[in-house]
This record gives C-alpha cells, structure tokens and sequence, in this order.
C-alpha cells in the first residue's frame, strides 16, 4: 500500500487539494463519499454491468506473435482501443457519472485535449440522461473536428477555451471554473489522474480495471501474474495508473511510463515532464510540472493532443520520485514510426499517445522470453490525419 | 500595531482596491499605489500574476497575461515595491496563487514582503491545512497577516476554524464565482452576508466580488466593515492617463 493515497490525500510529497475555497464544499463531499459510494455492493454491481455489456470488457490481452518476434520477448498489448469509444477514458466516465448520480447531481461537466474524454463523458451523459458541457482548446477544437462533431451528436455542449494556449491545460481551467460558478448541481468528470484530491485515486480507482484484467489474463496465459515489464504511455496518465495500479506492490514488476518529448527534450517543443519539470502546484495538486523558475506554467509541445499536457498526477510523481516507476520519453516522429509499425506486424491503428509506449520497445533489450505488457490505451482513427500528413499517404 | 489590524479599529466602510502588479505597463505598479491612496483607498491588495488563474474571470487574467507577457515575476515585483512605503502609509496585501510562492521559496518570500512592508497575503488556492502546517509560522514570524476565503457555501464550523486561523480580516465573496461577476444582492445573498454577521467573528469582515460602484458598495458596508474592488478597477485603468483614471474611478466611491 506504500504507493496509494493517504489519509491526508497525498502520496508521499504529492498531491492534496491546492483549491480555492470556492471549489472546497464539492470536492469535499466528493472526498468524504467516494470511497463509500464506490464500496456499495449496488454501485458495483451495475458499473460491472456496463463495463461488460456496454463497454464490452473484458478487454483481451493479446499476445502479439510478429511483434513479439521482431523484439525477442512476449509482447502482450492490452486492448483498450476496443473498448466503446474507442480508449480507456470511457472506464472513467462510467464510473463517475454512476458517482454523479448518487450525489444527486444534475450537471456533468468535463475537459478533452483530444476530445477523447469529452467522447467518453459525452457518451456517458446520453446514456443517463444528464446535461453535458464539454470545455476544450480552440486549437485542439480544430484539430481534432471528428471529436467535436461527436460530441455534438452525442448531445454536449463543446465550449471552446480560448485562453493561453488554447489546449488541454486551458480548457482545464475553464472547466474548473465553471464548477467555481455553479457549485450546488454541477459534477466535473476530470479525465485522468490529476487534479485535487480524491481526483487522482478516484479516477486511478476506476481506470484499475485495466490491471485487474491484467493479471487475471496472464495467470491464465502464461503461468504468472507476474510480468516482467509493464509499459504504458503518461500525459496526465491515467491509462498508465490503470495499468500500474494492481502491480505498484509486486516490486519485481518493472512499470515504465512514457511521456512525449515532443519534437525532443530540449529542443523547447516537449511535454517530458518529469524531465524538465520540478515540483510545484497545478490544477489543484502539487506534483511535478514544467514552469518556469517564477512558477509560470510552461507551454507543452507533442503530437499526440493526449500527451500535449505540462504536468502529471501526484501519483506518478511519487512512483517518480521513490524510483519505483521509470520514466522515460519518445519523440514525435518515433512515436509515428511506431503506429506504423504496429499497424504493419499486427493489424492494429494505435492512437499516437499508445504508439509512445510501443516506440519504447526500440530502447529496451531483452534476454529472450521476457514477458511485457503494454496498454494499446486507445485507437488510431482520430489520428489519421496525422499519420496521413507525415508518412504521405 | 499591524497596520491592517490598526485602519479595521479606526475605520467604519473600508474600500479596498485591487490591481494586477505590471498592469497596463510593466513599471505602473507603484504608481498605482501612490494614486489609489492620494484617491482615498484604504486597503491596496496587489495582485502578482500567474499563467493559470483558475479563481479569475476574464478580465483579471488578461490583465495577468500582459503583466507576466510584459516580464513580470515575483523577483521584479519586489524590487519594484522597495519603494512602496516612500510613500505609501495604508495597508498594503499581496495577492496571488501558491505556485510562484513556491518556486520563490516560502520562507524568502516572507521574508520579502516584510522588508518591503507588506502587510498581508491572500493565496485562494492555498489551503487552510497546508497554511497551518507549513506557512503560518513563517507568517507570523513576519508580521504578515493570511487573508481567507469564504463563500456562501462555506459550512459555520469552517467559518470559526479560518476565524481562528487568520489575523487580518476575513474575504466574503458575495456568491461562489470567479473575479468580475455583478453583485446581485437578492435575499439569499442578504441571509448569507446576515447570517456571517450574527456570527460575532472575532476579525474583521470585507466582502469581494462583484462590487462596481457606490451603490453596491454601500450595501456591502451594511453587513461588514467594508468592501473590496477588483475587476472594475482593472478594467477602468486599462487605458488612458493612469492618474486621471485612477481619480476618476474613485470619485465614483466618494460622497
């Protein structure tokens, strides 16, 4: 238990609730009931449900034979890209809005870089009839037009955060201060494992799923629980959380977390965060984030719209610092490379956040018949005209 | 004597204004101060900017982009405030996010505003815990007073606990809202603002947010010692001669 939160909300140096008193009457009646509301056996019994006949879990655990061959270890990639909507955000948001409902909340609202949590929060409010308002970068609104589009299907409101950079990190404060300005009715769905606390355990909580799976899977396919390696990519990382979650305790478990060095750490384009971050307070927690040394948040830079964010959650901090995670970084056009690569040996469009985790194999050396689990978090197609524009399709 | 603690004992229907530090121009800040108090401001909160404001509407976090764009930090703001008490007698409170706090270093910052003779700090996003465990000795150590928040959401025993915690006045903010919204005092709010009244709490109360001109000032002086101005200012000195916008506004407050 020495990685989880503590009584206090923190991990270790990380984490707490640096809110202002505005935001404090919600997310302390978020804190003082999640762990109960998410305990009851009711609670559970239908979030089972809908992960199973509506998100369609099980995801599989997939033994990738050409990749495993190429690399010289048991490559298995958890497919989260199979879940409805297509990544693991939707694990999230099926808990929360269950959450939501049983506070009695009538208002959902949420922030999306790429538009994937906005997906996944848009589909959940549909599904329960909730009203939905969505706050995300003018530039990513651009970017990622198929998203906005769905989202509007689907019923939300996108509102378009056109402050700073006009990205994830904006529409983050936009959300959050929506939430200032309607402080009875309203529940925000943050999307990962940031944020004040219980945010980053609640949302570690409900993304766990994929590491329960995890090791069930391969009980039953090699022997072992135990793999060798567990990979998964890291913006805010909450697929990474997900994935490290029922591992952190079994120490001979190697978790290493891949964040996007954009176009390289030091070439001033970059989101390596634990790389050329340092400690200090963001969206409502402290962790470690990139700034300057006045305390001014630093504009992140990847290609991967999910990645394109300047901190991480207090939790992966802590793995940081205590030396139990490894973080490491991949580069925008290693990261594509990547995508192509998986798409050409299995068959499979991983999203470019995913590809970050799998372009990490080129880095790692293997004896032979290691076993290596990476989260494959979400699918490609939102990415596709990424893809067509660098490779020229 | 601490000179907040002083005005709250020797004044009725306190105006206190707020600005953002290197706003409109980089070298503005002290002017301003000199202007508000020649103007008749009681209390002066200066802002010091920070990229990501979350508790701030529009206004104030322009204001904050173009003093950070212009090259503000918390290094330039206090070697721009080594001049503030040449002439400037009233109090004086810093105001802004923890984060830069932090990079500066919690205790040299303490240290700073003390010998620059600021009086009190307002940090939103500081928590009462957090002030508590590491901040409030080195608070105290230096004279300066830790300005809370509370909200008509805030439950009564919270109330008593930052009453306990500060000593300097306490923040009402007339509903839970980001900086710049319109005070409408309907009969809810008049209960909340009522209702902290009968509480007999041992500091000195200012209600924020929303506050624009003499008429919603006055009402907010009904139910505590005074008032505090934020958005509005801003927005006044946008533009325009500094001094003349900065006497201007202020007549609006005056008899």
């Amino acid at each position: 238990m020495k990685y989880k939160v503590n009584e206090k909300g923190y991990y270790g140096d990380f984490g707490g609730a640096y809110i202002p008193e505005m935001l404090y009457p919600n997310v302390e009646e978020l804190r003082q009931n999640y762990l109960k509301i998410i305990a009851d056996p009711d609670f559970q019994k239908e979030f089972h449900q809908l992960l199973k006949d509506y998100v369609g879990r099980p995801s599989p655990l997939y033994l990738a034979k050409r990749y495993s061959e190429r690399f010289g270890a048991n490559i298995f990639l958890k497919r989260e890209d199979l879940n409805h909507t297509g990544a693991h955000k939707i694990n999230n948001t099926i808990g929360q809005i269950l959450l939501a409902e049983k506070l009695g909340k009538k208002r959902i609202i949420a922030e999306t870089g790429a538009g994937q949590h906005g997906v996944a929060t848009a589909t959940v409010c549909a599904l329960r009839n909730l009203e939905c308002v969505i706050y995300m970068g003018e530039v990513d609104i651009e970017r990622q037009a198929p998203n906005v589009a769905r989202m509007k299907m689907l019923g939300a409101k996108v509102v378009p955060a056109s402050s700073g950079s006009k990205t994830l990190k904006d529409a983050t404060n936009e959300a959050m201060r929506d939430w200032i300005n309607n402080p009875v009715d309203t529940h925000y769905i943050i999307g990962s494992v940031v944020g004040p606390h219980p945010y980053p355990d609640m949302v570690a909580i409900f993304q766990s799923i994929i590491s329960e799976e995890t090791k069930k899977q391969l009980l039953e396919q090699t022997g072992s629980d135990q793999p060798d390696y567990v990979l998964a990519c890291v913006g805010g990382g909450s697929n990474a959380m997900g994935m490290f979650y029922h591992f952190m305790d079994d120490e001979n478990v190697k978790l290493i977390a891949v964040e996007a060095a954009g176009k390289g750490v030091s070439s001033g384009f970059s989101a390596a965060t634990t790389y050329l971050g340092n400690e200090g307070v963001l969206h409502g927690s402290r962790s470690i984030l990139m700034q300057t040394p006045d305390g001014q948040v630093v504009e992140p830079h990847s290609v991967s719209a999910g990645l394109d964010y300047p901190g991480i959650g207090p939790q992966h901090a802590h793995l940081f610092k205590t030396g139990r995670g490894q973080y490491v970084s991949i580069t925008d056009e290693e990261s594509l490379e990547a995508g192509l690569l998986c798409t050409q040996l299995e068959g499979i469009i991983p999203a470019i956040e995913s590809a970050h985790a799998l372009a990490y194999l080129e880095k790692m050396e293997f004896k032979g018949g290691e076993n290596v689990v990476i989260c494959l978090s979400g699918r490609g197609d939102k990415d596709l005209d990424t893809y067509i524009k660098y490779f020229n399709l | 004597m601490n000179r907040i603690k002083k005005l709250f004992q020797e004044k009725k229907n306190i105006l206190s204004i707020y600005y953002t530090a290197g706003y409109p121009n980089i070298g503005d800040t002290i002017q301003i101060a000199e202007a508000l108090q020649k103007s008749g401001a009681d209390v002066l909160e200066i802002g010091f900017p920070y990229s990501d404001p979350v508790a701030d509407g529009p206004v104030i976090q322009a204001s904050s982009k173009q003093s950070l764009d212009q090259g503000m930090t918390l290094k330039l703001l206090f070697e721009q405030l080594k001049d503030l008490r040449k002439n400037v007698t009233i109090p004086v409170l810093l105001m802004g996010y923890v984060n830069p706090v932090l990079q500066f270093g919690v205790e040299k910052f303490c240290e700073a505003c003390a010998e620059v003779g600021v009086d009190g700090c307002i940090v939103p996003d500081l928590p009462m815990v957090e002030y508590e465990e590491f901040y409030k000795d080195c608070f105290e150590k230096h004279h300066l007073s830790n300005v809370f928040l509370i909200t008509p959401q805030t439950a009564e025993e919270r109330i008593r606990k930052i009453d306990g915690l500060t000593n300097g006045f306490i923040y009402l903010l007339s509903s839970s809202a980001t900086t710049g919204k319109n005070l409408e005092v309907g009969n809810t709010t008049e209960a909340y603002f009522s209702r902290i009244k009968n509480m007999n709490l041992k500091n000195p109360t200012m209600i924020g947010f929303g506050i624009s001109d003499k008429q919603t000032f006055d009402k907010a002086c009904s139910y505590a010692n005074g008032a505090i101005i934020g958005t509005a200012f801003v927005k006044a000195i946008a533009d325009g001669n500094l001094e003349e916008s900065v006497s201007n506004f202020m007549k609006k407050f005056k008899d």
